[in-house]
């Protein structure tokens, strides 16, 4: 039995050796091959497959593109698709699968950071960029030293962002000065925005008048809203999901509280509408990345041709895979070669790229610095009010 | 009127309509035990169930406010009746604590289940009637909220006509009394548990329904939450009372709102559960709960 085991570490060190000088081998002959292949791992199956799928087609988009314009390196790109039936263990699979069998030279994906934060440690041991089209935990791309990681990279703006821009929007567009803050205590995404924008409001001379708390899941909210009308704010900031903020906003209405609500992208659901009512959603306004109403060119010829590809309106997820997939096509331009690190390194440093939603720039944290909307609602209609770059 | 005073009444109003909402399940609860000494923890999934029916049928079969409400009513009685029938009959002369954990089993069976039917996804209850908002002076109610107070007070009113006016009802104090001696007696005692099941699941789904009214939105795990704080609420008045139920949840809902309103909405939830625990500590009876010695 033992004798057996040493066998089999034996066999085991020379397959690891093996494949590892396959890998050299590979690249030479990838050299040769006519193909790049970009690895795309997403939750094509389970409970947010509707964000995998929507990124995936804003991908395949950009490369298309690509291939259409003769390739990339006089080279065409294969996308190598890989379900992570949005499980973060899977993903895990589904990523280690894309970098050791496929040999792909880049990853595009998850959707969800939890499946991100799973595949991340694999494309940093294999030295292989990776891309989140819609990851915004701002963990994602440092690692716990608060240090970059080299590999990894996003599409999206991060979440502490949106609070910033919204604060901004605050003292600058409503000039409002004093605020409450009601915030869902069960969410880390929740309460960092509202830890930020409480910290870029003061900093701009505003002031929070209370600072309210629910959980995930609440009905009734009245009480907590009667305490917010009391301190008679000017407006109230309101990070959450729609599923419980739809009943906030239309019990504020009710009890009266009939000030600006201000929120994030939690809020974009059409559901939003249908449980708060119509009536409930005037002067209510949040961030987004994506709207049809954008009359900017780039964005207006994005939605043109997302239509023509695929006969449906593409949405904010459908924008970020399409961005990301730009990022990596521009990247291998500009590194000249196939190579992870060189791609790394070219992708880093992406200045003012032109994207779907403007203009791209990585920060030092390698997180995007792009322009945010701020949409209103009027009459539980969206529209784009303005647009926010910091 | 100052300040204070004014929160304070707001308070009061915003304290009362939940917990008229919790009222209405913790009387479901307060029956069960009354009879078969169950807690019943599948309960607050049954007030799911029934919203889930009043929702088909506004939606699917376009009826009114108040045949929905009696539509799910039935709907949840009968599925009251199956679960007994299934998966409490057969545990009766089981130990208490087997029964209570096959209670937890229907509960996620309930919930998981109607994930699998419904999709999670929450749905929005269509307006059934509109609401009309009230002002006192500086005081706000609207009518839903009436509704709601309205409904519970009927449906506790006709429960205690139930239990202490008809035959049928005596028959169930019968058997919640001494359930060996009630069959001597030639009661039916399977037909009273049944019926027992019938009308505390049917008073959850007109819970069920008046909060899909009133919230605009059901879920598949909407019951959870409500379902522990009825559960509290029948505690808190004495499990077994039928008014200790309905003044149970009352005060529960006002001391939610009036901690979220004067304290910090973060402690609601620790106080609700708290007053469980001073309860089950200082009158374990419950509020209106005599101290009787109990029956071996």
């Amino acid at each position: 039995m033992k004798k057996w085991k040493k066998f089999a570490t034996a066999a085991l060190a020379a397959m690891v050796c093996a494949s590892v000088m396959a890998g050299c081998g590979g690249k030479k002959e990838e050299a040769k091959s006519n193909e790049i292949k970009i690895g795309a791992s997403f939750e094509l199956t389970g409970n947010v497959a509707n964000y995998g799928k929507a990124i995936l087609s804003g991908a395949k988009m950009a490369f298309d593109e690509a291939n259409a314009k003769g390739g990339v390196l006089g080279k065409k790109i294969v996308v190598i698709e890989s379900d992570n039936k949005s499980e973060p263990s899977e993903s895990g699979n589904s990523i280690t699968k894309l970098v050791t069998q496929d040999k792909v030279v880049a990853i595009v994906g998850p959707a969800t950071s939890g499946c991100v934060a799973a595949g991340s440690p694999i494309t940093e041991a294999n030295k292989i960029p990776h891309i989140a089209p819609s990851g915004t935990a701002p963990g994602l791309t440092v690692d716990n030293n608060g240090k970059v990681k080299p590999f990894m990279f996003r599409a999206c703006f991060i979440d502490p962002f949106q609070g910033q821009v919204m604060a901004h929007f605050a003292s600058n567009t409503l000039k409002v000065k004093n605020v409450a803050i009601l915030m869902d205590s069960s969410s880390d995404y929740s309460k960092g925005l509202a830890q930020v924008f409480q910290a870029t409001l003061e900093k701009a001379g505003g002031k929070i008048v209370t600072k309210e708390a629910f959980l995930s899941k609440d009905l009734d909210f009245k009480a907590s809203l009667t305490k917010i009308k009391a301190t008679n704010p000017e407006a109230v900031y309101v990070p959450g999901y729609y599923e419980e903020v739809s009943k906030i906003i239309k019990q504020a209405r009710e009890i009266g509280l009939n000030v600006p609500m201000m929120g994030c992208d939690g809020w974009e659901s059409p559901k939003l509408a249908e449980i708060a009512g119509k009536d409930a959603l005037n002067n209510c306004y949040y961030v987004s990345a994506f709207s049809a109403q954008d009359t900017d060119p780039s964005v207006q010829a994005f939605i043109k041709a997302y239509k023509e590809k695929y006969q449906k309106d593409p949405d904010i997820f459908a924008m970020q895979g399409y961005n990301a997939g730009l990022v990596v096509v521009d990247s291998i331009k500009r590194a000249g070669s196939t190579d992870g690190t060189a791609i790394a390194k070219a992708m880093a440093a992406t200045k003012d790229l032109p994207v779907a939603s403007g203009k791209l720039t990585y920060d030092a944290n390698h997180n995007p610095i792009i322009s945010a909307l701020i949409i209103s609602l009027d009459g539980g209609v969206p529209s784009l009010k303005e647009k926010i770059s910091l | 009127m100052d300040n204070f005073l004014q929160q304070f009444c707001q308070q009061l109003i915003n304290g009362i309509s939940l917990g008229s909402i919790y009222a209405l399940i913790a009387l479901g609860y307060t029956m069960i035990y009354g009879i078969i000494k169950l807690i019943n923890f599948a309960h607050g999934d049954i007030y799911m169930i029934g919203a889930y029916f009043g929702f088909f049928a506004t939606t699917q079969l376009g009826v009114g406010f108040i045949p929905a409400i009696i539509i799910a009513m039935a709907g949840a009685a009968i599925v009251g009746i199956i679960i007994e029938r299934i998966a409490y009959r057969p545990m009766r002369n089981a130990p208490r604590i087997a029964i209570l954990i096959t209670a937890i089993g229907v509960s996620f069976f309930l919930e998981y289940g109607m994930i699998l039917l419904v999709s999670p996804q929450p749905r929005t209850f269509p307006a059934v009637f509109s609401p009309t908002v009230y002002h006192m002076g500086p005081l706000v109610a609207n009518s839903q909220q009436l509704v709601i107070l309205i409904s519970a007070l009927i449906l506790m009113v006709t429960l205690s006509y139930i239990v202490n006016s008809t035959k049928a009802g005596k028959a169930m104090r019968a058997v919640s009394f001494d359930a060996d001696a009630a069959r001597l007696m030639g009661i039916n005692i399977d037909k009273v548990i049944s019926m027992t099941f019938a009308l505390g699941s049917a008073l959850a789904a007109a819970g069920g329904v008046l909060v899909g009214v009133y919230y605009n939105s059901i879920d598949p795990l909407m019951g959870m939450m409500p379902g522990l704080k009825a559960f509290v609420a029948a505690v808190l008045g004495g499990i077994g009372i039928i008014p200790g139920a309905m003044m149970g949840g009352i005060i529960l809902g006002v001391v939610e709102a009036m901690v979220s309103g004067f304290l910090s909405s973060t402690f609601r939830d620790a106080a609700a559960f708290g007053i469980l625990i001073l309860i089950l500590l200082y009158k374990p009876a419950g509020l209106l709960g005599k101290n009787v010695r109990e029956k071996v």
